[in-house]
């Protein structure tokens, strides 16, 4: 096993049995249930709507060469400079170097899943620069010197006490049970970082091929700022996001903000086109987009998953998810959690070391269900299975279904199975639960049933 | 009509009496029930796990079983899904390909067989009890079932059938999950067991007997009143 799937194994028992949790999250996600209803009540089609967003995702990925060409070729035409970063590694170093070449003494940041997935801050903070985190829920797992706890929410397993608690440690504030002044609190320290900050770096939601733009998604303005106050602004974006045409923002992005955060639309939406042009106010004076691949195209080139690459990062399988309802965001520790993490870390990370979470899953499909561009998510997990099963097989478990195979597949063999089964019942029923059990993975906290003293068979023959 | 019932392994062992139900009920339908003694097991364990080439000739077996069915009825959703869905991915690009896709299209799960195929809809059972009802994720989201075993529910005498709270979220079985994650699988049965007794109901009723098998030993460890039973066994109760 490997040694993150021990590591996985370790923390969901932990998380499981943490009834506190599971009531934070429960709450937390029977208020978005609510509020996703709503907002896919005021689609005239909800289902017409996943089919054309999956449609259009399909267009963007399968001709994803096209697409990203023409999106760099419109957005260099406004002085923006593009850079390919085919690896993490590459990405981090491209975005050192222009830190570097800036001189930069300090960085803001705005919310952006790619840049946990490389290890961005980790980086900057080793060549000794100072970045700060300023969506809010970032700011506080920042300070908590914690990854996201989810792609959307990243504090929603903290409750309002323990922020309180958090600013009175790290930033001096007084305690407070106030979500407003709790936000006023963080606001403060933010707003000096914004002024002073030299270096802005953001994510991107979507990359417009037709007018090579990029749309961020937000609610606190925090982006905006991202990308106006300082000089230089740096966006690391995947390849993925990238959309043909500017019209299909019409229904990405209120699909985005309701499966999201059952918002209609989300508070700000911006598009960005380039750097300040010449006669415009605002806006940063260089602009480097950063595509990174990191094996986006190593799963482009899995015909069968490839729709993997549709996702908008809504969050909204992991909402659905009853894994990750009970056993937490950091539980998957990797960046991409919930059914889309179990889905494409394998293939950014490594099938065999990463199958645990593909096998972490009862294949329930609520996650298939939800997705608004139709990734076929739980099946996924299937073909992971399989896929781990034929490149490495657990000596173990093959020879057991070999084993079963060949008892079940002989009447005679598959009755006196059963009647050993049933001599063996009252002996195993000694040991129930205990080291010497060897149900004990189901008996430590479920009765088995007794075996039936006749069977269906037995009855069928008997009154034959 | 010849119908071709299909017994799952473990309603074979453990509860024989939800496919005895299903034989009382489709013989009283006026129906000639076929039982292929020679299965014991759809191969679902093995072709979950990832270990299809293990799953196949278990498999290979049961459509050989099944090769002459008029219509097969499986008294599970999950093992019905694996069947009519799985079966035709589990043997693609094989010599049995064209077989696994024929003979998913003769196989039902065997309430909705009762409804979508028979037309049934009452059964004349009497079952006085307050009851909910809980889908199995493969029955429901694979195949698609949601409203033929209500169907059936609702034209039973006495019988009162409450919804839980979500309940389309699973029990937390797996098949093999349950094992490979005991933990994640009990915390998920508790917050299912939980939604059910939020009803009132004296019994949780489903479809298929594995997610009922892995409540019924969390409500029975619990202590909780609670109790299981299969749909079938509910619908032929007089």
């Amino acid at each position: 096993m490997s040694t993150f799937a021990t590591q996985f194994l370790k923390q969901a028992r932990v998380m499981a049995g943490d009834l506190r949790h599971r009531r934070t999250i429960r709450t937390a996600l029977g208020n978005y249930e609510i509020a996703r209803d709503k907002g896919q009540a005021s689609f005239q089609n909800w289902q017409s709507a996943r089919q054309l967003a999956s449609e259009t995702k399909w267009e963007a990925i399968n001709h994803l060469d096209k697409y990203l060409e023409q999106f760099v070729s419109k957005i260099e035409a406004r002085g923006t400079k593009v850079h390919w970063a085919s690896t993490g590694e590459q990405a981090r170093e491209i975005i050192l170097q222009i830190v570097r070449d800036k001189q930069s003494r300090s960085i803001i940041k705005s919310k952006a899943m790619t840049a946990e997935e490389i290890h961005l801050n980790a980086a900057l903070e080793q060549a000794g620069l100072n970045v700060v985190e300023n969506d809010l829920g970032e700011f506080i797992v920042q300070l908590r010197h914690e990854t996201p706890y989810h792609i959307v929410f990243p504090s929603m397993h903290l409750t309002r006490g323990e922020i309180s608690e958090l600013f009175q440690r790290e930033l001096g504030s007084a305690p407070t049970n106030d979500p407003e002044e709790l936000t006023m609190i963080a606001r403060r320290v933010l707003r000096k970082k914004f002024l002073t900050a030299d270096i802005g770096i953001t994510g991107a939601n979507f990359a417009i091929a037709e007018t090579g733009m990029v749309s961020i998604t937000e609610n606190e303005g925090n982006a905006r700022l991202t990308a106006a106050l300082p000089k230089t602004m740096i966006t690391l974006i995947g390849i993925e996001k990238v959309l043909p045409k500017l019209a299909d923002l019409a229904l990405f992005l209120p699909m985005l903000a309701t499966m999201g955060t059952g918002q209609a639309l989300t508070c700000y939406n911006t598009m960005y086109g380039g750097p300040r042009q010449p006669g415009e106010s605002d806006g940063p004076e260089e602009w480097h987009v950063v595509l990174l691949d990191n094996h986006r195209t190593e799963l482009l080139a899995d015909a069968e998953q490839r729709d993997a690459l549709h996702c908008i990062r809504c969050g909204a399988c992991l909402n659905v998810c009853p894994i990750f309802r009970n056993v937490g965001g950091h539980t998957y520790g990797t960046t991409y959690s919930g059914p889309i993490g179990s889905v494409v870390t394998p293939h950014l990370r490594g099938l065999q070391d990463w199958k645990h979470l593909s096998n972490a899953s009862t294949l329930c499909g609520a996650c298939t269900e939800t997705c608004p561009v139709k990734i076929d998510l739980h099946h996924h997990l299937l073909q992971n299975r399989r896929n781990a099963a034929k490149g490495k097989p657990v000596f173990f478990e093959r020879l057991a279904y070999k084993l079963f195979g060949f008892v079940a597949n002989r009447p005679a063999l598959w009755v006196l199975a059963k009647k050993l089964g049933r001599c063996g019942q009252p002996l195993q029923n000694l040991v129930k639960g205990t080291a010497l059990d060897p149900a004990r993975a189901w008996t430590q906290t479920r009765d088995l049933p007794p075996l039936a003293g006749e069977s269906f068979k037995d009855w069928w023959r008997k009154r034959k | 009509m010849i119908i071709t019932l299909f017994i799952p392994c473990f309603v074979d062992a453990v509860y024989p009496q939800a496919g005895i139900s299903m034989v009382q009920i489709l013989e009283r339908l006026g129906h000639t029930v076929v039982y292929p003694e020679e299965t014991a097991c759809c191969g679902q364990p093995a072709f979950n796990s990832g270990y299809w080439d293990e799953a196949r000739p278990v498999a290979i077996k049961v459509l050989e079983q099944l090769k002459n069915a008029e219509a097969v009825v499986i008294g599970s959703g999950s093992c019905g899904a694996m069947v009519k869905k799985f079966y035709p991915e589990l043997f693609a690009n094989t010599p049995q390909a064209e077989l696994a896709k024929q003979i998913a299209e003769r196989t039902w799960e065997f309430s909705d067989f009762l409804v979508s195929q028979l037309g049934v809809t009452a059964l004349g059972a009497n079952f006085p009890h307050k009851v909910t009802f809980h889908d199995g994720c493969h029955g429901l989201r694979e195949l698609g079932i949601k409203k033929s075993p209500r169907t059936l529910l609702a034209n039973v005498r006495g019988l009162e059938l409450v919804e839980m709270s979500e309940a389309e979220t699973c029990c937390g079985f797996g098949g093999t999950f349950a094992a490979k994650f005991p933990m994640i699988s009990t915390a998920m049965g508790e917050v299912k067991c939980a939604s059910a007794a939020e009803t009132g109901a004296e019994y949780i009723v489903s479809n298929d007997s594995s997610c009922l098998m892995h409540l019924q030993g969390l409500l029975s460890r619990q202590g909780k009143p609670i109790k299981t039973i299969h749909l079938a066994e509910v619908l032929n109760h007089r």
